[in-house]
């Protein structure tokens, strides 16, 4: 059995995603993704990150990548042909976003309201309402390093962010390591960009707002069906109440990082943690580990799975 | 002539309603008689596009022109598409902003004086 063991946490992490979620904003998401992603190039393994915070992306700041490509993300809102519209109304009665309305002999469109349901186009009885293509942003390719990186970033004003974390998401590579940056909170747009991962990690700091925030994004992450664990960041500040629950919980703690000072400081210069503070590679071995011993149960599960079905 | 006044409340001497979306209530006054109604305004709590359908309620009662504190760009063009005149930046009661309004003291505002949303945590 030990060998087993052994064998698995050799083991690649490839055709993995994860996704590092917090709840609350501030915690840590992306230096805990952009170091892992550090770390797991390091080792010579191949790793994509994905920023799918895709309001104010900053893994760019501290992976600088070379952007290789960029494309625009366009979404269907409705484009009203006056001629055939005979004002009758119900596209207005219908959106719930106020993005079409009809006043008597007018029908007014707003683009940046509109959530791309195409209803207003199905009600339409003269078939006066037809989608024209709104970009809501970019999606950027790079290299960070040995780094694929893959960036969206909404355009300013605009609220289709769920519309382009899922495109971002459709560049997932499979023979790697995947990496998703999340946006924080407990939103749209957190669900969007969680759905279809592996595992997600949860940065929490141990502040009674970190610890409600984390009890809102384990509660949605249950509520998926998608398996987590926690990692501890600034442990030292605060009180002991977020160890408390993940304990309740049973909840693993995979890693816990200082308040260091060093550690704001190479932050606020956009600077990798592992590159400046080498100690700390540890850490980000012991996610890694924790990762592959997390792969490993899947693989076994699955690879239990596959014997039943053949010999049932 | 039939105007449309935000209030805070459903009587004359409510104050003005510093918001247009979310305003709690509108008050459609006849400035020669003084006769009024009050509509609550469902899109109080509205998720998004408050300005607009509460610009489409105040449309369709007939009311030539808005007063009210501020007023956002969606709102405003949803007004002016209707052709409705827009005063922004009223201040005091209802009774106050109508006689204000009647004396011809107003000026009609050029566009909107608030960004969107800017009524969302008032």
């Amino acid at each position: 059995m030990s060998n087993q063991a052994s064998v698995w946490t050799n083991d690649m992490l490839d055709n993995f995603v994860i996704a590092v979620a917090s709840g609350k904003g501030g915690t840590g998401k992306t230096t805990i993704a952009t170091n892992l992603a550090h770390y797991v190039a390091r080792l010579g393994q191949k790793v994509q990150y994905l920023d799918c915070d895709v309001e104010e992306p900053n893994g760019h700041i501290f992976l600088k990548p070379d952007i290789e490509e960029t494309q625009s993300v366009t979404i269907g809102v409705p484009e009203v042909d006056t001629q055939k519209c005979d004002g009758c109304g119900k596209c207005g009665q219908l959106c719930q976003y106020s993005a079409i309305i009809c006043l008597k002999d007018i029908v007014m469109t707003f683009d940046q309201l509109c959530h791309s349901c195409g209803g207003c186009m199905l009600v339409c009885p003269t078939g006066a309402i037809k989608p024209k293509p709104l970009n809501i942003g970019d999606i950027e390719f790079g290299k960070a390093g040995d780094i694929d990186f893959v960036q969206g970033k909404l355009r300013v004003g605009y609220v289709r962010t769920p519309a382009l974390i899922k495109e971002v998401k459709k560049h997932i590579k499979q023979d790697c390591l995947a990496i998703v940056d999340v946006p924080p909170g407990t939103s749209c747009p957190v669900v969007e960009a969680v759905k279809g991962a592996d595992f997600a990690l949860l940065v929490t700091e141990p502040t009674p707002f970190g610890l409600n925030d984390l009890k809102l994004a384990v509660e949605l992450l249950r509520e998926m069906n998608l398996p987590f664990a926690v990692v501890v960041n600034r442990y030292d500040i605060g009180n002991d109440e977020v160890e408390k629950y993940c304990k309740a919980e049973n909840i693993d703690i995979c890693v816990k990082l200082p308040d260091d000072r060093r550690i704001a400081e190479a932050y606020s210069t956009g600077r990798i943690i592992i590159d400046v503070l080498g100690e700390y590679k540890q850490q980000f071995s012991r996610v890694y580990e924790y990762l592959q011993s997390i792969k490993a149960k899947f693989d076994e599960k699955k690879r239990l799975r596959v014997r039943q079905k053949n010999n049932p | 002539m039939k105007i449309a006044v935000t209030s805070t409340g459903k009587t004359l001497d409510s104050q003005v309603d510093p918001r247009f979306g979310r305003a709690a209530y509108f008050i459609i006054i006849d400035t020669e008689t003084m006769d009024f109604s009050v509509i609550e305004n469902e899109n109080v709590a509205a998720a998004g596009g408050a300005g607009i359908t509460s610009a489409k309620v105040v449309i369709d009662t007939g009311a030539e022109d808005v007063l009210t504190g501020n007023c956002g760009p969606n709102a405003e063009r949803t007004l002016s598409a209707a052709g409705l005149k827009l005063y922004t930046r009223v201040t005091g009661t209802v009774t106050e902003a109508v006689e204000f309004f009647k004396s011809g003291k107003l000026t009609e505002a050029t566009g909107p004086n608030v960004e969107p949303s800017f009524g969302m945590d008032k």
